[in-house]
């Protein structure tokens, strides 16, 4: 753990829906520049805790800061998402699609840019798409894709932001074996070129081991049988992974 | 032999079953009438194909005696007026308060359940409260349409916007942006094509509510029309005039879908994102 205050930190965090304990006594601290893999089983507060850092859910108890302050509690352009679906607008073109968050950052009463301007979005748009490899689909609508090329645009789509996290929840669980292994050396080239830190929730143990530089294990610790909600889950693992290596093995 | 379920027709089978319902009517309503005619040649129940094209004529091409209009075109514009004003704020009210309500939660708790009662009122009952406030001008029959279709739209629309995915909106606002913008470049977006839905499949009520209007107190439309020559059980007229609604309400159903198809190219690609 390092001396200096981290990106995200939990300070002791608790959630619960109704009776349902999903997460307890949760801590952790994540350092910018990490890519944090967070895998788990079905329920035990992976996309909870997401939500939570997106500002979308709130604790019940203890806190989430960022950079030492409570987190602000609905979502902004600190924080970018690519979630599993629904990521990209199906009434925008390619193009609109990345062009929008600058279009709505740069126009805060029609959100929509014209001239010189617009032509400055599309150029960075264009730049982006070409690193994801979508520049030749940016006239197309997002339903005339492949989930993968999709997932290519919402990642392209987010990054036009410049959030300082990039949140993605299991943003390749619905791909084929080899458009997923494409879409880790991607996701690998981005946050290098970006200098992002990234959280990602998986429940690939192998996607989180290969892509990560620190997995996170959230599992419950305590269990009791007859009551089987009345305990949360908890971080029980948190692996420093070497990922200097190129350990990116086809899926 | 595959399964009925299975069968699909080829395009030249599909457009002569299209047609042979039509057809088939056409023959029974001929030789039902000829039958009639053959009985009583005074009989106005079912007047010859002749009779009905000459009365075509007689409401189209020749001025009336009384005004010098030609009554089929005056009543046509006078009903197309009414109806396109209405079904136009209809749709405008249906959209502001449908967005309004399907993507802020803070207004939909205090408004839906009043627009959800609103809309349960028949419009017809309240059709006589219309005509003692506005009186019996345009503006009464403009009201009742309105009256009737605008919360059906409104709701279609709120639950529309409703079922949005959350990820688009969270997504927006990972983007930067506000609460307008959400509206403005994706709820608003999104919604349009279902506007366009709604308003075709309320266009039957719109009708139904002109018609009515314009038998009760109108000088001229295509309801004010057939409920005068009813008097004389003018089937030759009725007939005619009926077929003409029809055809206007198909053309205007077949129009939006047009411009639908057009100015939402993604909205009919079939995948869902």
């Amino acid at each position: 753990m390092s001396t200096t205050v981290p990106l995200i930190e939990a300070r002791n965090v608790w959630k619960r829906y109704g009776d349902n304990v999903v997460l307890e006594r949760l801590n952790l601290r994540i350092d910018a520049g990490e890519f944090c893999a967070v895998v788990g089983a079905s329920g035990c507060g992976k996309t909870t805790f997401l939500r939570m850092v997106l500002g979308e859910e709130p604790p019940d108890k203890g806190a989430i800061l960022l950079d030492g302050q409570p987190l602000r509690m609905e979502p902004d352009s600190e924080r970018g998402i690519v979630f599993q679906r629904y990521s990209v607008f199906p009434h925008l073109t390619v193009l609109a699609n990345v062009m929008l968050a600058r279009e709505l950052k740069e126009s805060k009463l029609v959100g929509r840019l014209f001239g010189a301007r617009r032509r400055a979005a599309e150029e960075e748009a264009l730049t982006l798409l070409a690193q994801v490899g979508l520049a030749s689909a940016q006239r197309r609508y997002p339903s005339e894709l492949s989930g993968g090329m999709q997932q290519r645009l919402a990642l392209a789509q987010s990054l036009i932001a410049r959030p300082r996290i990039l949140l993605l929840d299991e943003p390749f669980g619905a791909l084929d074996p080899g458009i997923r292994h494409d879409m880790h050396v991607l996701v690998t080239d981005l946050w290098q070129a970006h200098k992002l830190t990234v959280l990602m929730i998986t429940h690939d143990l192998k996607e989180g081991f290969a892509l990560g530089t620190r997995l996170f294990v959230f599992d419950k610790v305590r269990a009791d049988p007859q009551e089987p909600n009345a305990y949360g889950a908890n971080v029980t693992y948190d692996l420093p992974l070497n990922r200097h290596s190129p350990v990116l093995a086809p899926a | 032999m595959k399964r009925l379920i299975n069968l699909r027709p080829q395009r030249a089978t599909a457009i002569t079953l299209a047609l042979l319902p039509f057809v088939l009517v056409l023959l029974a309503y001929v030789s039902f009438s000829s039958e009639r005619l053959a009985a009583n040649p005074n009989d106005k129940l079912l007047p010859a194909v002749t009779s009905i094209g000459a009365a075509i004529e007689r409401m189209a091409l020749v001025p009336s005696k009384r005004s010098g209009e030609l009554l089929w075109w005056v009543d046509t514009a006078a009903s197309l007026r009414r109806l396109t004003t209405a079904v136009a704020i209809s749709a405008a009210i249906g959209l502001v308060v449908g967005i309004t309500l399907g993507a802020l939660p803070l207004f939909s708790a205090g408004l839906s359940p009043f627009v959800a009662s609103v809309s349960m009122i028949p419009p017809m009952a309240v059709l006589p409260i219309l005509f003692i406030v506005f009186g019996l001008g345009e503006l009464s029959k403009v009201v009742l349409i309105v009256f009737g279709i605008a919360p059906v739209i409104a709701r279609d629309i709120q639950g529309r916007v409703r079922e949005i995915p959350r990820e688009l909106i969270v997504k927006a606002q990972t983007l930067g942006a506000s609460t307008w913008l959400v509206i403005l470049r994706v709820v608003l977006p999104l919604a349009l094509p279902r506007l366009i839905d709604a308003v075709r499949l309320s266009l039957g009520a719109a009708w139904l509510f002109l018609i009515a209007a314009e038998a009760i107190a109108a000088t001229d439309g295509l309801g004010y029309r057939i409920f005068l020559v009813r008097r004389y059980l003018a089937m030759d007229v009725i007939l005619p005039y009926v077929l003409w609604i029809t055809l206007l309400a198909y053309t205007m159903d077949r129009v939006l879908r047009f411009v639908s198809r057009k100015a939402f190219p993604w909205h009919n690609m079939g995948a869902s994102v």
